[in-house]
């Protein structure tokens, strides 16, 4: 049975089939995204790849008239960094939050 | 009024400091896989912990030709296809320097695909990058020497009937020291390879398949470059040390990615002073470069 545990701050998203024997110990770092909104060109790579599926299409558009990213789910963002990676348009990054996340654990 | 001249309008990006701010946003397409290759380029060097100063990159003429302008380290844009003359030259003037040619692949193994083989043959200590999107996309989407058979190009509306290059198969049968070739969508396997190659002495070459959507996707009805990068993920198999002779890539067909090749050979500079240290005794000093 899958059962749903507290293994970092927020992620909320979490399942495991069985309780990670250092689950108290081990804390997921909590990443914030941050999204240049007018450099986008709506390439959507950052939508489609996003491991935890932190990020969605806006409905608004930005000066180039492009649908932008927008986070819609801000817990479940663990700063693996592969949006800024992706972002052809160097319109998107993670930074580590310390506070929330706790670093390398 | 848009919504986000609100949100964050000063934000900077930790590309920035590399990137010439003055020439972004770049002209590529929506979708095009070459920024993705930037970045991963630039991850290579922050891994590699090159300064600024020790890496140059040479670009030939295209839509990858512009990496050269957009990049905010010592770098040249050079006429098409003369992207490895020109750094053969600067690397020999200056062999601690690392140089990077990143172009794509109507410049380097079309246009200068007689340089190509010949730097390869030679082993000159370069590092090339070869964005493979299979077309000439800045042109017009004429066909390339990559271009896979049965595709439509504007030059071939019937589609392509010859045979293309296969880049890992030519850089390996032509004495490449280190092969690899990973997709646009690989990025975290494409900065270990880049930064290998960078780190690697002798004539090493990384071929990134990258999406086009306005020409290559478009002609061809595959979508957008979004459905590429969806294609590459689905159809990529990865075969380290594959034998460079099955790497050929067909229309919408399997792609075979992987480090195929890591050996060993003197370089162009190595050779050059063994053999005259050979045939001149003492009187020869071993050349290393001509900028002090």
């Amino acid at each position: 049975m899958p059962q749903d545990l507290p293994a970092g701050p927020k992620s909320t998203t979490a399942k495991y089939w069985r309780k990670p024997l250092d689950a108290d110990t081990v804390k997921v770092p909590h990443g914030e995204i941050h999204i240049v909104v007018n450099r986008c060109k709506g390439c959507l790579f950052c939508v489609e790849y996003c491991p935890r599926e932190v990020l969605e299409i806006s409905e608004d558009f930005n000066v180039k008239g492009y649908h932008f990213p927008e986070v819609s789910k801000d817990d479940a963002c663990v700063n693996c960094g592969l949006c800024e990676m992706l972002c052809p348009e160097f319109a998107i990054f993670c930074v580590l939050d310390e506070e929330e996340g706790g670093g390398e654990g | 009024m848009t919504k986000e001249a609100t949100l964050e309008p000063e934000l900077s990006h930790p590309m920035d400091d590399l990137l010439r701010m003055d020439r972004i946003p770049h002209i590529w397409c929506p979708t095009c896989g070459l920024g993705t290759v930037v970045t991963a380029f630039a991850s290579a060097i922050e891994k590699l912990q090159l300064g600024l100063d020790d890496i140059t990159v040479v670009s030939g003429i295209g839509c990858t030709g512009r990496v050269a302008g957009y990049v905010k380290i010592d770098s040249f844009h050079t006429t098409h296809g003369r992207a490895i003359p020109f750094a053969t030259g600067l690397h020999l003037a200056n062999p601690k320097l690392k140089t990077v040619v990143i172009s794509g692949d109507g410049d380097l193994i079309s246009i200068g695909g007689n340089h190509f083989i010949h730097a390869a043959r030679r082993n000159v200590d370069l590092t090339v990058i070869c964005v493979n999107n299979f077309i000439y996309a800045m042109t017009g989407g004429q066909v390339a020497p990559t271009t896979p058979l049965t595709a439509n190009a504007s030059t071939m509306p019937y589609g392509n009937f010859e045979q293309p290059f296969s880049i890992p198969y030519l850089a390996d049968s032509c004495g490449a020291v280190y092969v690899a070739r990973w997709s646009a969508l690989h990025v975290r396997r494409l900065v270990t390879a880049i930064a290998e190659a960078i780190a690697k002495p002798g004539f090493s070459v990384v071929e990134v398949i990258s999406p086009c959507s306005t020409l290559y996707s478009r002609r061809n009805r595959l979508g957008s470059g979004l459905d590429l990068m969806r294609f590459y993920h689905d159809n990529c198999e990865i075969k380290h040390g594959a034998d460079t002779r099955e790497l050929a890539i067909g229309f919408q067909e399997k792609i075979t990615v992987g480090k195929f090749i890591d050996r060993d050979r003197p370089t162009f500079v190595e050779s050059m002073n063994n053999w005259y240290g050979k045939v001149f005794g003492d009187e020869y000093e071993p050349y290393e470069g001509s900028v002090k």
